[in-house]
C-alpha cells in the first residue's frame, strides 16, 4: 500500500459489492461461523445457502462468513441483508435455512418464527 | 558508579545504585532470610523468603532481586513481614520429607536452619487433609541421586546445571504444587546426557540432590576382616574437609585427616597426586606420537568436572581428540591393585581402593567397563569430602578432637616422595614440559599471548613448532564454540572454566548462599592447596615404577593398566 | 400481534451496547482484508504513517484514557509512553491472545471476527513506540483465531500493510504468530516473555518492567487483544469523543462474556459505567428459571462476587476494586441462589492451584492448601479455626506471591469470605445441610417427592410427613421440583 488514495479505492469498490442500503438488487445472506457458531452446527447452514443459490442460479446474491455476533445461546445465526433490511434468524439449521430460502429469500416473506424476537425480547 | 540514599528501618543508608535491596540491607548488617537466592546463579525471586516492605510498592517484595532507588523507604522486619516468612516456611515445610538423621544435611541445612530460626510448626504436614506429593527418587545413577522429597523447588540446581554446563540438564516438570526437578518426564540421570559436574549438588539449599552414597559400602569394607581397605586422597580433601568442623575455609587439616582415617581401621593410605607424573607422561608421550604419526590433532584436555562425559555425549568427533589416559584416581588405584599389593603382600583380589575426591564424576568413572584390569575394578568405591565427612559424624569420630598423625601404612613408605607445587595438577603446560623431557630436551617456559578468553602460545619441541592454547570460558559447550571458529590448526588446546570448575565442584563441603557470597572460597581453597606442595625434594617416583612395573612410557603394560576408552553416550538429549 | 424483533438492533438489550472492540464483529468476512478496509480499516495507520509523529500517536492514546483490558487497567498511553522513551535498537510489541480465564471468550471472538483491528493497532503501536517486530501470542486451543490471524497477516502482507516502508513512510513492521501451549500462567506478562523466548512458561520478576526489559531483554510493550482492537477506532472517531464513553477513570466500553444463570448468555459490549443491574437485567434479561440473583462472579479465578447490594455500581476499574472483585478480562458468571459459594471458591482454586507454574512458594503450595482447606470444609471436616487459617493463608498468599496470578489466586476466596460467611460458617460449624429436607407440618403426604426420588431415600406412608435420609440423599432436587405444596427445604 502506497497512499490512502490507493486504500480508499479498495474501500470504495467493497463497499458497492456489500452495500446492499444503496444497491437494493444486492442481498447479502451472514452466517456466523466463529468456533462458537461452527460448534453449533453454522457448517452446513452455509453451505445449504451456497448450494441452492447456485441450483437457482441467483444472481446478485452473497452468502457471507462473518464473525461472531454476540448471542452464544440462540446460535447459529444467519442474518439477511435486503432492501435496505436487516433480519436476524436464530437456531438456524439445514432445514430452516431452506425454508428462510424459499420464503424469504426468493419469494420476499419474511420467516417471523426463526426471527430474533422468538428468542429475545 | 553514583550512590544513592536509601532508608532501611528507620535508618538512612548510602549504597551504590547497581545495589539490590538484599545487598543494602546486608550491608547494614541485617539477616534477611534467604533461601532461593544464590548470587549470579540464582536470581529468580521464586521462594519468597527474603521479603521486605517497600513504600509504594503493592504486597511485600523480595529483596534479592530488587534494585534500590533513590529514597526509597523498606522495613525489614514488623508481625506483617515475620508472619508471611513463617507462613511460606510452614507452606515448604508441608511438602518437605523431614528425614533429618538420615539427610546428607543434617548439620547444613539452609531449610533447616530457617525452620529453627523462625519456629515453625508444620501444621499442614502433619494433618491427615493436607495432602503429601509423590516422592521421586532418581537414583539409578552411581554418581548423583536426586530425591524430590527434600526438594523445596527454590531452583538453585536448575540454575547451577544452566550456567556452568548449558545442558539444561534439570528443569522443573509438571505445574502447580505436582512441580517437580529432574531430567524431562523424570527420566533417569544416565539417560538425560548428564556430565556429573556436581554443580548442583553444590547449590542445593538442602539434600535434594546428593551424591549417590558410598558410605555403607565403605564402613562394610572395614568390618570384613580379609579385606585390606585403603585410601587414595585427592590433596584438595586435605584443605578443605575441615569445613565440614567448622575448621576456616581452606585450612589444611591433612594430619587430622590422617588420623581420622587410622581411627575408622583404614589401612593404607596414599596420596593420589604421587601419580600425576605418570599421567603427564603418557599425556606428553601421545602428544608427541600424534603429531609424529598425524593422528588427531589438536589434542584437546581438561581437569575440569564433567569433561569426558561431555565429550562422549555431545561431541562425539572430538572423541579421537581426547588421550586415552585414565583419571588419577583411577591411575592410583589401578597401580596400587597391581604393583604395591605384592609389596604390601596383598591379594589384590582383597584390596578395596576408595577414592576420597571432591568430584562426584569418580563415581561414575568407578563403575565403567574400561576401568578394570585383569578383572579387577581399579576404584571399588569413591566417597567425596562431603561424604566422608559425615561418615565421620556418623561414627562419632570427634575430629577437631584428635591428634593429629604423619601419614601411616607400609604404602605411605613406598610412596614416600615429594610432589613439588607445580605437578600436583596436571596442565598443558606441565604436558608439554614433560613432552621436551621425554624428547630428551630442556623444558623451556611458555608465553602466552592472551586475548579476552583466549590465549594461545607456540612451543618448539624437536625442532617442530607446536600451536597451543587455553580457553577460559563459562561452559564446556563454550569452548567447543570458540575452538571451532578459530581456523588456525593447533596441536594441544587446554579448557579451564571461568566459573571456579574442579576446585569447587560438587564433592566439596557445602556452604550456604550467603557465605558463597560473601567469601571468595575458591581463592581459599586454591591458596591453601598451592601451600601443600613446597618442599623441592622430589624422587622420581614415576622412575621407578616404569622401570619396576610400567617398562616404559606408552608401553603396553602401561596401556593396560594406566589407559581407558572413551566411546560416545547416548542420551536423549544428543539424539 | 405484538411486534416482533426483526433483527439485533430491535431487541431490548441493543440499545444499552456500544460497539467499539466488537465494531466490526459479525458484519464483515474476517478473511477478506477488503471487507475490512470497506469499514475504514487501515485508514487510521495510514493517516498516523503520513501525517502523525510517534508522540503525537502516544498522546492520543493518552487522551483518549484507554486503558488495559486485560483485567488490570493499566493505562495504555503511559505503556506506550514508558516503551517509547527506552532507548533501545530493538523493541517489540506483543499482543496478548491468551486467554485463558474459565467462561471467557472476548479475546477470541474479536480474533476470529476481525482480526485485521488488531494487527493495525500493532502496527500503530509499533510506530509509537519504536518496534518493527509485533508478535502475537495466541494459545493453540484458538485454532480457528490461528487460521484467521495467519490468513490477515499473509493479506496485510500482500497489500503492503505489513512489511517494509508501509505507505511509503519508511516505517516497517512485521507480524509474526507465537502458539501458546493453554498453560493460564502464560496471559501474565512475563511468563508469555518466557514462553516466546523457549523457556519454560514461568513468571519472572517486576520490576524490571517488560517496557523496560522485556523480550529477549529489549523493551516491549505487551497489549491485549480487546485493547488493542479498540485503537484505530479511537483515532477513527478521535481521542475527544472517546473519551467522552464510559465514566471519569474508565473511557470507553468493555466487552463482557456472560455467562451462568442468566437468560440471555453471550457476548456484550458496554461503556464503561453501565450499571451491573442493567448487565443483568436488561442485557442479559435476568436469571434463568425465575430464580434469585446471588452474585456476579467478576475477573474469573482472579477476581471476586458482587453481590445485590452493589447491582448499582456502575462498571469501571476503581468501582469494582473497591468492592472487593476486579473488572479482570471480562468473564461475568451469574450466580443464584441455589449457587453455594464455598463451592464456587473451591472451583477457583482447583483451578489456579492446577494453574499455577510452581515457582513460587506462596502459590505453588499456598493455593493447594487452600484448595485442600476448602475441601475439608465442604466435607464437613472443617473447623471455626480454619476459617481463620484460611483468611490469613489467602491474605499471604496474596501479599507475597511472585506475579498476577498469585497476587490474585485468593480473591474468590476473600471475596465470598466478606460477603458469605455465613455459608463458610455453616460448613466450619458443621451446621451445613447438605440433603433436602421436608418441614413435617407443611407436608401433606402425596407421595410425589418419594416417587422421584432416583435413589430411593425419601420414606413416609401416604397423607402423613415424608422423611429424607439425609445420609443418602444426592441432593438431585427432583423431589423438591414435584412437592405441590413447597414443604421441602433446599440444602
Amino acid at each position: 500500500m502506497k497512499s490512502l488514495e490507493e486504500l480508499k479505492k479498495i474501500k470504495d469498490k467493497t463497499k458497492k459489492k456489500t452495500n446492499t442500503e444503496k444497491d437494493t438488487s444486492l442481498t447479502r445472506i451472514l452466517v456466523g461461523m466463529s468456533t462458537c457458531g461452527i460448534s453449533a452446527g453454522a457448517k452446513p447452514v452455509f453451505d445449504e445457502f451456497n448450494t441452492l443459490i447456485k441450483d437457482k442460479e441467483l444472481k446478485d446474491i452473497s452468502v457471507t462468513s462473518v464473525g461472531c455476533l454476540g448471542e452464544c445461546s440462540i446460535e447459529p445465526m444467519v442474518e439477511v441483508y435486503q432492501n435496505d433490511k436487516r433480519y436476524t434468524y436464530c437456531e438456524v439449521n439445514k432445514e430452516k435455512a431452506q425454508k428462510i430460502f424459499d420464503e424469504h429469500i426468493v419469494n420476499g416473506n419474511v420467516v417471523e418464527d426463526y426471527l430474533i424476537g422468538q428468542y429475545r425480547k | 558508579m553514583k550512590n544513592i540514599k536509601l532508608t532501611i528501618d528507620n535508618s538512612e543508608i548510602e549504597v551504590p545504585e547497581n545495589y539490590s535491596v538484599l545487598q543494602a540491607c546486608e550491608e547494614m548488617g541485617l539477616n534477611i532470610p534467604r533461601l532461593c537466592f544464590l548470587r549470579d546463579i540464582n536470581e529468580t525471586s521464586a521462594c519468597r523468603l527474603c521479603i521486605v516492605d517497600i513504600d509504594g510498592m503493592r504486597g511485600l517484595k523480595n529483596s534479592c532481586t530488587i534494585q534500590v532507588q533513590d529514597g526509597m523507604n523498606i522495613k525489614t522486619d514488623n508481625k506483617e513481614i515475620r508472619n508471611s516468612v513463617k507462613q511460606n516456611l510452614q507452606l515448604l515445610a508441608s511438602n518437605h520429607i523431614f528425614e533429618c538423621w538420615a539427610c546428607d544435611r543434617e548439620t547444613n541445612c539452609e531449610f533447616l536452619d530457617l525452620m529453627r530460626r523462625y519456629n515453625v510448626d508444620n501444621t499442614f504436614g502433619e494433618s491427615e487433609f493436607f495432602s503429601d506429593n509423590k516422592r521421586l527418587f532418581n537414583d539409578t545413577s552411581t554418581a548423583i541421586t536426586l530425591d524430590s522429597g527434600k526438594c523445596i523447588l527454590c531452583g538453585r540446581c536448575v540454575s547451577a546445571c544452566h550456567v556452568h554446563t548449558g545442558l539444561d540438564i534439570l528443569d522443573f516438570n509438571e505445574r502447580g504444587n505436582e512441580t517437580y526437578v529432574g531430567p524431562a518426564q523424570n527420566n533417569n540421570l544416565e539417560d538425560s546426557g548428564c556430565i556429573y559436574c556436581g554443580k548442583c549438588i553444590e547449590s542445593c539449599p538442602v539434600a535434594a540432590i546428593k551424591d549417590t552414597s558410598n558410605m555403607e559400602d565403605m564402613l562394610e569394607a572395614l568390618r570384613e576382616p580379609s579385606t585390606k581397605v585403603i585410601v587414595g586422597i585427592d590433596p584438595l580433601v586435605k584443605v578443605t574437609v575441615g569445613e565440614e568442623f567448622d575448621s576456616n575455609i581452606g585450612e589444611n587439616v591433612e594430619e587430622k585427616l590422617y588420623a581420622s582415617l587410622k581411627t575408622i581401621g583404614v589401612d593404607e593410605v596414599v596420596d593420589t597426586s604421587k601419580f600425576s607424573n605418570i599421567l603427564k607422561k603418557e599425556e606428553a608421550n601421545i602428544l608427541l606420537n600424534r603429531v609424529k604419526e598425524g593422528g588427531k590433532l589438536p589434542i584437546i584436555r581438561s581437569d575440569e568436572p564433567g569433561w569426558i562425559n561431555y565429550i562422549e555425549y555431545f561431541e562425539e568427533d572430538y572423541l579421537s581428540h581426547l588421550t586415552s589416559t585414565k583419571s588419577i584416581e583411577e591411575i592410583t588405584g589401578a597401580i596400587v591393585k597391581n604393583y604395591y599389593s605384592k609389596e604390601l603382600g596383598y591379594h589384590k583380589e582383597n584390596i578395596v581402593f576408595v577414592a576420597l575426591t571432591p568430584k562426584p564424576e569418580e563415581k561414575q568413572k568407578a563403575s565403567r567397563m574400561a576401568n578394570i584390569v585383569e578383572g579387577v575394578r581399579d576404584v571399588d568405591f569413591v566417597l567425596t569430602t562431603r561424604e566422608y565427612a559425615r561418615m565421620l559424624k556418623r561414627q562419632s569420630v570427634k575430629f577437631n578432637e584428635l591428634e593429629p598423625i604423619k601419614q601411616f601404612g607400609k604404602l605411605a613408605e613406598l610412596t614416600q616422595s615429594s610432589v613439588n607445587e607445580d605437578t600436583y595438577h596436571n596442565s598443558l603446560e606441565e604436558t608439554l614440559k614433560t613432552a621436551s623431557i621425554l624428547a630428551g630436551e630442556k623444558p623451556k617456559k611458555i608465553k602466552f599471548k592472551k586475548r579476552k578468553e583466549f590465549e594461545e602460545a607456540e612451543y618448539t619441541l624437536k625442532d617442530t613448532k607446536f600451536l597451543v592454547a587455553k580457553i577460559t570460558t563459562p561452559t564446556i559447550k563454550d569452548f567447543f564454540d570458540i575452538l571451532e571458529s578459530k581456523q588456525k590448526q593447533y596441536h594441544f588446546v587446554e579448557f579451564n572454566s571461568s566459573l571456579g570448575g574442579w576446585i569447587n565442584s560438587g564433592g566439596n563441603p557445602i556452604h550456604t548462599a550467603k557465605l558463597q557470597d560473601d567469601v571468595d572460597i575458591h581463592k581459599f581453597r586454591l591458596n591453601n592447596l598451592n601451600g601443600l606442595y613446597t618442599s623441592k625434594n622430589y624422587t622420581n617416583l614415576d622412575e621407578i615404577l616404569y622401570k619396576e612395573f610400567l617398562d616404559s612410557v606408552g608401553s603396553k603394560k602401561a596401556k593396560k593398566v594406566l589407559h581407558t576408552k572413551f566411546e560416545k553416550q547416548e542420551s536423549y538429549k544428543n539424539q | 400481534m405484538a411486534k416482533v424483533a426483526k433483527s439485533l438492533n430491535e431487541i431490548k438489550s441493543f440499545p444499552k451496547q456500544t460497539r467499539i472492540a466488537l465494531r466490526n464483529c459479525g458484519l464483515i468476512d474476517p478473511s477478506n482484508i477488503d471487507e475490512y478496509i470497506a469499514r475504514d480499516g487501515y485508514f487510521a495507520l495510514g493517516d498516523i504513517l503520513k501525517n502523525k509523529s510517534p508522540k503525537d500517536v502516544v498522546n492520543e492514546i493518552k487522551e483518549s484514557g484507554l486503558r488495559g483490558r486485560g483485567g488490570g487497567g493499566f493505562p495504555t498511553g503511559l505503556k506506550w509512553e514508558l516503551t517509547a522513551k527506552e532507548k533501545s535498537d530493538r523493541k517489540y510489541i506483543i499482543c496478548n491472545a491468551d486467554e485463558g480465564d474459565p467462561g471467557a471468550f472476548m479475546d477470541r471472538s474479536i480474533l476470529e471476527g476481525d482480526p485485521h483491528s488488531v494487527l493495525e493497532a500493532m502496527a500503530i503501536a509499533g510506530y509509537a513506540i519504536g518496534a518493527n517486530q509485533g508478535y502475537v501470542y495466541v494459545r493453540i486451543e484458538y485454532p480457528r483465531a490461528i487460521k484467521r490471524l495467519k490468513a490477515a497477516i499473509k493479506q496485510a502482507r500482500e497489500y503492503e500493510l505489513l512489511g517494509e516502508n508501509i505507505f511509503g513512510s519508511g516505517f516497517s513492521f512485521n507480524i509474526d504468530l507465537r502458539l501458546g501451549a493453554g498453560a493460564f500462567v502464560c496471559g501474565e506478562e512475563t511468563a508469555l516473555i518466557a514462553s516466546i523466548e523457549g523457556e519454560r512458561g514461568m513468571s519472572r520478576n517486576k520490576p524490571p518492567y517488560p517496557a523496560q526489559k522485556g523480550l529477549w531483554g529489549y523493551p516491549t510493550c505487551i497489549n491485549n487483544v480487546e485493547t488493542l482492537a479498540n485503537v484505530s477506532a479511537i483515532f477513527n472517531m478521535g481521542a475527544k469523543e472517546f473519551a467522552k464513553i464510559g465514566t471519569e477513570n474508565s473511557k470507553g466500553t468493555k466487552v463482557f462474556a456472560l455467562a451462568g444463570n442468566i437468560n440471555n448468555i453471550g457476548l456484550i459490549e458496554v461503556p464503561m459505567g453501565t450499571t451491573l443491574r442493567e448487565i443483568v437485567y436488561d442485557i442479559g434479561d435476568g436469571i434463568d428459571g425465575g430464580k434469585a440473583f446471588k452474585a456476579v462472579q467478576t475477573g474469573g479465578p482472579s477476581g471476586g462476587v458482587i453481590t445485590e447490594e452493589h447491582l448499582d455500581t456502575p462498571i469501571d476499574y476503581e468501582s469494582l476494586k473497591e468492592i472487593g472483585s476486579m473488572m479482570g478480562s471480562g468473564g461475568m458468571i451469574i450466580l443464584d441462589e441455589d449457587d453455594d459459594m464455598v463451592k464456587i471458591s473451591k472451583f477457583y482454586l482447583d483451578f489456579t492451584q492446577d494453574e499455577s507454574c510452581g515457582k513460587c512458594t506462596p502459590c505453588r503450595i499456598g493455593t493447594k492448601r487452600l484448595y485442600e482447606t476448602l475441601e475439608k470444609l465442604i466435607d464437613m471436616n472443617g473447623t471455626p479455626e480454619d476459617l481463620e487459617m484460611l483468611e490469613y493463608l489467602a491474605k499471604s498468599v496474596q501479599k507475597t506471591s511472585l506475579c498476577g496470578l498469585g497476587q490474585s489466586a485468593p480473591n474468590p476466596v476473600l471475596s465470598t469470605l466478606k460477603y458469605f460467611r455465613d455459608e463458610y460458617e455453616a460448613y466450619a460449624n458443621r451446621t451445613k445441610r447438605t440433603a433436602y429436607f421436608i418441614e413435617e407440618d407443611v407436608c401433606i403426604g402425596c407421595t410425589k417427592c418419594a416417587q422421584v426420588c432416583p435413589v430411593d431415600c425419601i420414606e413416609g406412608e401416604v397423607k402423613k410427613p415424608h422423611v429424607i435420609d439425609p445420609e443418602e440423599c444426592i441432593a438431585c432436587g427432583a423431589c423438591y421440583d414435584v412437592c405441590p405444596v413447597d414443604a421441602i427445604l433446599k440444602p
